[in-house]
């Protein structure tokens, strides 16, 4: 039986195989692998790219302090960003499961419909939720449009819950039994690694986060980003304009965003005020970003 | 010679629930005539044919050219343009005539040329682009492979990049990536791939195989597994019987909703604890699919039962004023308004100390974490957790029923309180969304208040509720309802649309009185003498429309002339009197008996009497037969067929 990194390595290395560049998380919080600009940024305009990353991702309000077998305020996501999708791309996928060690020939697998919208972002797809055996495993998006932008070349997003899949690979029933590695010691469990992160981190977003300054804080990023996006309009430079940390400021307030719901602080007329203005953020940064390689062909000493 | 035809589009994944309706579009392609079938799986749309021509027929154009009389050099120029000599002319009549015969054409090339639109062309509930951008084509899924043969030959066309041609691909995981295909061989290369082509076949398969499980008849879910499924083939699994300590209805959403799973019952109608699944595949020799569909189950079920323990730590009327945080719409503030305004309602409608009690915590399972997992068991959750609780049982059925009707079908709330909570529910929501301008536009209803109004116009009838709708509602929204309305009384009732038109005409009240009224009058309306005597009400309408002097306000019975006149005005006082206080549909027979003294009437009296009094009284005569009965229907309104001679209307009223 593969530990939880061994599957991890086996698909990365499939990917890899395939042509993908294998990138680290991003180091700003997110809720999804989907807001990394690895993903969000990179689908936009017309030049091809493949990309893997394994990306922790933060939902402030799914914690559940440790004690759900099956939820967690951060789970960890394999992301594969394929621009534009090749034509057999769900047999790659499923060879991907065959990788890590599934015999497709003994199982159940079906793909069921499920589109993908992101309303803080501007971006949705269509797609399915991959069941096996009647779990979902992995959300197969086809990129329609991001930040407000229709696509040029269709991506195709899969992302694995690798929590999930690994808790079936080795067929525990609890998440935190998921063995991450073994060593002389013995087996190191994902309650040895993780468990610590969601005790405390549900006590600190439920509890302790303290409302008045995650407001400013969000006000503060907002700014931040609202200055640059009007800097960059009257830049002269825009080739070296700072495009990828406006997209920074747009993580931070949407990840504030994440922790007043979780703290329970945003009210019913708030809500969807809050909601756009992040949105407004993400499609600003996504339209100067377009904007940007469209001015200056991207180019570089010694690379095609 | 005629040939067969075979065409698969071969695609990723369809949503199941769109297939049916894409399966009915293409059953209209026109194919020369032929006689033609359909079939579908998730990943293939098939149409096939019989006896489809090998060329469309030669045919003769008669092309006209110009007059005789314009000469010859114009019958040249006439030749030329038509590209023939001019001794190809014949001269018929008066005219130069071109007789061109226009040789059919291949069905191979015509297919060719109007397959890539018939499939493109297909209309999906939302389509997607894959390849080229926005402006590339779209569909459903990416289209990945496309068989189109006709005979032995391939109809050659491209989409999206995708050459058609002869080789189909079988089940993903069983079947061949590669199978050549004839028209002949095509169903059975495919069943040797593991894929059940007919839709028929692969529903019998499942209800077969489910009903050996014991597994509980659910056609709606056997509808989708149809559909979602290539080789459907049932297993059954089992589950810790400890979990039916936890409510039914809980068990059911999970297994159905979220797991497509058939639920099993014991003899007594308890849930047994088995689940029946159908997988996407020939069969689960090592039973893995069985083990890792337990184990979801079991998850899932452990999910349900940590929401049941931890919303049972806060009693659900201590949950009501968290509502404030729960968003109803962003221009509407929150539940707990809506709370508050509802029970205002049932209060106002008459509701007792229950179903204020109902009303007052209705929506309070919104905070729950069950119900936050299961959006669709709102209101059963909150009936549920009041059962639990110990509320008495009118409280928490109000409570559980508060939501229905869901639909057209669904039954309303089996109770007065649940009735009268469903029916102030859904009236505030309308209600609200009305004052803020959040009407349904065209197809577009984001808010559900089609649903909603239908809601309120099945509960007022089918539970006889004594509220006029204009008392409950009034501008735009009381004309919403009445749609609504007009559609029930059509569509649910049955009743002809002009005899709701006929009856609405004429007031609303309560839906109970105007259902009574319709009832008699769809009940008299076949006799004889109803239609006529309608149409002459018309009339009546028509002539007091146009008269140039109003009625007065009482009949002298010293004007009326003898005869016809008179005769017409005993007969309906008569009548009158007779009814009073009968029945609607009594009250309807005596109209309708009045109809040949009537028609004496419009025979033999000149309405327009030269002095003016006289022709006063008539109008008001004929004013008053129209109005004592309207209450009932307006007559007007009735669509009458065939008229008798004599009632044929002069030239200067409309008609009808």
């Amino acid at each position: 039986m593969d530990s939880f990194q061994q599957t991890l390595f086996k698909l990365k290395r499939y990917w890899d195989e395939r042509g993908a560049i294998i990138q680290e998380p991003y180091d700003v919080e997110v809720g999804a692998g989907t807001m990394c600009p690895e993903t969000f940024l990179r689908v936009l305009g017309p030049k091809p790219y493949r990309v893997a990353y394994v990306q922790p991702s933060r939902r402030p309000a799914d914690g559940r302090y440790g004690e759900n077998p099956n939820r967690l305020y951060k789970h960890q996501q394999l992301q594969v960003i394929l621009k534009p999708a090749p034509e057999d791309v769900l047999d790659q996928y499923l060879g991907s499961l065959e990788a890590i060690g599934i015999d497709l020939s003994k199982h159940d697998i079906k793909f069921e419909e499920d589109n993908w919208e992101s309303p803080t972002l501007g971006a949705w797809g269509i797609g399915w939720q991959v069941m096996l055996d009647g779990m979902e495993i992995t959300q197969f998006t086809y990129f329609q449009q991001c930040g407000g932008i229709d696509l040029d070349l269709v991506p195709a997003e899969i992302t694995y819950g690798l929590e999930r899949l690994t808790a079936f690979l080795q067929g525990v029933e609890s998440v935190y039994d998921i063995e991450w590695t073994r060593n002389e010691n013995g087996v190191v469990h994902y309650a040895d690694v993780r468990l610590k992160d969601e005790q405390q981190f549900s006590v600190y977003n439920f509890e302790m986060a303290n409302v008045d300054r995650l407001w400013r804080l969000l006000g503060e990023h907002e700014a931040e980003c609202k200055e640059l996006l009007a800097k960059y309009e009257e830049s002269k430079e825009k080739e070296r304009f700072p495009v990828l940390p406006t997209y920074d400021q747009v993580l931070k307030c949407s990840n504030l965003f994440n922790l007043l719901d979780a703290r329970g602080a945003i009210s019913v007329t708030e809500r969807v005020g809050v909601i756009k203005r992040v949105r407004d953020l993400a499609v600003g940064t996504a339209r100067i970003w377009v904007d940007q390689q469209n001015v200056v062909p991207i180019k570089r000493e010694g690379c095609a | 010679m005629s040939l067969d035809f075979l065409l698969e589009i071969g695609s990723e994944e369809i949503p199941h629930w769109m297939i049916p309706a894409a399966l009915e579009q293409l059953s209209k392609m026109d194919l020369f005539g032929a006689k033609l079938r359909v079939d579908a799986t998730p990943r293939r749309l098939v149409v096939r044919a019989t006896g489809v021509p090998e060329r469309t027929p030669d045919e003769v154009q008669v092309i006209k050219g110009p007059p005789l009389s314009a000469g010859d050099k114009a019958a040249a120029g006439f030749a030329k343009k038509q590209g023939v000599e001019l001794s190809a002319l014949a001269k018929v009549g008066e005219y130069y005539e071109l007789r061109k015969e226009v040789p059919g054409r291949a069905v191979l090339d015509l297919l060719a040329e109007t397959l890539p639109q018939t499939i493109l062309g297909l209309q999906w509930p939302k389509t997607m682009f894959w390849t080229g951008g926005k402006t590339g084509p779209r569909f459903i899924r990416p289209i990945r492979w496309i068989v189109a043969l006709l005979g032995e030959q391939v109809v050659p066309f491209e989409i999206a990049g995708v050459k058609s041609g002869s080789v189909t691909r079988g089940h993903r995981v069983l079947g061949s990536k590669n199978i050549p295909v004839t028209t002949a061989n095509y169903e059975s290369g495919l069943r040797k791939s593991f894929v059940i082509l007919s839709s028929d076949e692969r529903r019998k398969k499942i209800q077969v195989e489910t009903a050996a499980l014991n597994a509980k008849l659910d056609p709606e879910l056997l509808e989708t597994l149809t559909y979602i499924t290539e080789y459907p083939t049932a297993i059954k699994g089992d589950f810790d019987p400890a979990y039916l300590d936890l409510p039914a209805e809980v068990l059911t959403e999970v297994m159905r909703h979220h797991q497509k799973y058939f639920s099993v019952e014991k003899t007594s109608g308890d849930l047994a604890n088995h689940f029946v699944a159908v997988m996407n595949t020939s069969g689960d020799p090592d039973g893995l699919v069985k083990k890792g569909n337990e184990r979801v189950l079991k998850a899932r079920f452990n999910d349900a039962q940590f929401f049941w323990n931890a919303d049972s730590q806060r009693a659900l009327v201590d949950r009501v004023a968290d509502l404030d945080r729960v968003t109803f719409h962003a221009k509407l503030g929150s539940y707990y308004f809506k709370t508050e305004r509802v029970k205002a309602l049932v209060a106002q409608l008459g509701g007792d100390a229950d179903a204020q009690s109902a009303a007052w915590l209705c929506k309070a399972d919104l905070t729950t974490e069950m119900v936050k997992e299961f959006t669709d068991l709102q209101g059963i959750v909150g009936g549920l957790y009041c059962k639990a609780q110990g509320e008495p049982e009118p409280v928490w059925r109000a409570v559980y029923e508060h939501y229905k009707p869901l639909s057209m079908d669904d039954s309303i709330p089996s109770t007065q309180g649940g009735q009268l909570v469903a029916l102030a529910d859904k009236l505030d929501t309308l209600q609200q969304c009305f004052r803020v301008g959040l009407m349904p536009t065209g197809s577009k209803d984001p808010f559900a208040l089609r649903r909603a109004a239908q809601g309120v116009i099945k509960i007022l009838a089918e539970a006889k509720l004594d509220y006029k709708l204009n008392d409950l509602a009034d501008g735009t929204l009381r004309e919403f309802l009445l749609e609504r309305l007009k559609y029930y009384f059509r569509e649910i009732s049955g009743f002809k649309y002009d005899e709701v038109n006929a009856v609405l005409a004429s007031g609303v009240g309560t839906i109970a009185d105007a259902e009574a009224r319709l009832t008699a009058l769809a009940a008299v309306r076949p006799t004889e003498n109803f239609e006529p005597l309608a149409a002459s009400f018309k009339r009546i309408q028509n002539i007091l429309k146009q008269a140039d002097v109003r009625p007065g306000p009482m009949i002298l019975p010293s004007l009326l002339e003898p005869g016809p006149e008179a005769e017409l005005h005993t007969a309906f006082t008569q009548v009158r009197d007779r009814v009073k206080g009968e029945s609607y549909q009594q009250a309807l027979q005596g109209v309708a008996s009045l109809r040949p003294a009537v028609d004496t009437f419009f025979d033999s009296v000149l309405v327009n009497a030269k002095d003016p009094a006289v022709r006063t009284n008539r109008l008001t005569l004929l004013h008053s037969l129209l109005t004592e009965f309207s209450t009932i229907a307006d007559f007007s309104e009735i669509v009458t067929s065939n008229q008798p001679a004599s009632h044929q209307l002069t030239p200067n009223q409309p008609v009808v």
